[in-house]
């Protein structure tokens, strides 16, 4: 499964993920909090800064990143420029561009492991509560497995609808791809519950 | 138990898959993406609750740093883009959605899915769809609510196709709707 993870390893890839969160959440707040341009700008140059630190390759899979944003800059620029408040509309663009660089910027240098494992520790005080925390041990590994497996199984039925008729297939795809899922779903539950599952309460875990 | 499990998490592999597969564009001119229809299947086919926690385990894979959104987007950006709202708006969506099928009781479950489904995935989603983009965008909501507006054809087609892939399911796969009850009398066996 492709992860948004970059292969280009940084300084950054080492440092505790939950550091780097609360990292993150400091600065969003802390940009939500001022209206002084300079610090807005002062921001962004960091930002870049931080992308263009590990060399160019990671820059530009930073920048590539990035791209999905260009249309809402231009549609901010243009909403706020109609409606005559350019100054607040460069601020708040900048300011958007800034939190979506860093939080991709953290996403970037944090493996999946790391994440489920600050997930983990977050989650932990609901689990005491009596939530069912536990259960995502066995749902997130469940999703990362059967969403290639439906794609694929999309992909399939998509040959064969085009072996058989002319016209596109669209959404009727979609039926026998729930059923599918609907039955896979009966499989699972039942190989999870036949391998005594992890999903009893919490106390029953070794 | 088990079960709920596996289908949580097949129906968020579902939502992932439906955003990311190009043969299932609903073309009509510009190609729209079914990531939303499968929000709104997750809440009309598994109901309220389960559905709302296939949509939260989607959005927390999201956040993790899958690529799972349409288009191949993902990670901790997305929560603070515009879009936010509707990204965060999926589990109450399906929640909604589910909410509606296990309440409104109608005889045809084709209906009460499709019915569902603009109620939760339209109504309740585009408000805080809306309410996302007016906080990042620093404008009124009902502007942010004029700009989003233009998706609002696509997303009633959605509906429309929610209710019918339901009707089908139901006759298929009763079972696999706990909301709907068969009414009572001679099964109709009808195709």
């Amino acid at each position: 499964m492709i992860s948004l993870t970059s292969p280009v390893k940084t300084r950054a890839h080492h440092w505790p993920a939950g550091l780097k969160l609360a990292g993150l959440c400091l600065a969003s707040t802390g940009l939500f909090l001022t209206g002084s341009m300079v610090v807005h700008v002062t921001a962004l140059l960091l930002v870049l800064a931080l992308y263009a630190a590990p060399g160019t390759a990671f820059f530009r899979a930073g920048m590539c990143g990035m791209r999905v944003v260009v249309p809402f800059v231009l549609i901010l620029l243009v909403w706020h420029g109609v409606t005559g408040d350019w100054q607040s509309g460069v601020l708040i663009t900048l300011r958007m561009v800034t939190l979506i660089g860093l939080a991709n910027l953290v996403t970037m240098t944090t493996g999946l492991e790391d994440l489920v494992e600050v997930l983990q520790h977050l989650t932990a005080p609901l689990g005491r509560l009596g939530l069912p925390v536990h259960l995502l041990d066995t749902a997130i590994p469940l999703v990362i497995r059967f969403t290639p497996v439906i794609v694929e199984r999309a992909g399939t039925l998509a040959e064969a609808w085009r072996a058989r008729s002319c016209r596109r297939p669209g959404w009727r795809l979609i039926l026998p791809l729930t059923l599918q899922a609907l039955d896979d779903a009966d499989h699972v539950g039942e190989a999870l519950r036949a391998r005594g599952g992890p999903l009893g309460s919490p106390q029953q875990e070794p | 138990m088990e079960r709920n499990i596996a289908q949580i998490a097949l129906f968020a592999a579902m939502i992932a898959a439906l955003g990311l597969v190009p043969q299932i564009t609903l073309g009509f001119g510009v190609p729209i993406t079914a990531q939303t229809l499968g929000v709104m299947l997750a809440g009309a086919v598994l109901g309220a609750r389960r559905g709302a926690a296939a949509a939260g385990l989607f959005l927390l894979l999201v956040a993790l740093g899958l690529p799972l959104l349409a288009g191949g987007r993902g990670g901790l950006g997305v929560f603070v883009s515009p879009t936010a709202g509707f990204a965060l708006g999926f589990p109450v969506a399906a929640f909604a959605t589910g909410l509606f099928v296990e309440h409104v009781r109608l005889h045809s479950a084709g209906l009460a899915a499709g019915l569902g489904a603009v109620f939760g995935g339209i109504l309740v989603l585009y408000l805080l769809g809306a309410s996302g983009l007016a906080l990042v965008s620093g404008k009124s909501l009902i502007e942010a609510f004029r700009l989003v507006a233009v998706f609002i054809p696509g997303d009633l087609l959605k509906a429309a196709i929610t209710g019918m892939l339901v009707q089908a399911l139901a006759r298929v796969r009763p079972q696999m709707l706990a909301w709907h009850r068969v009414p009572a009398g001679p099964r109709d066996f009808r195709l």
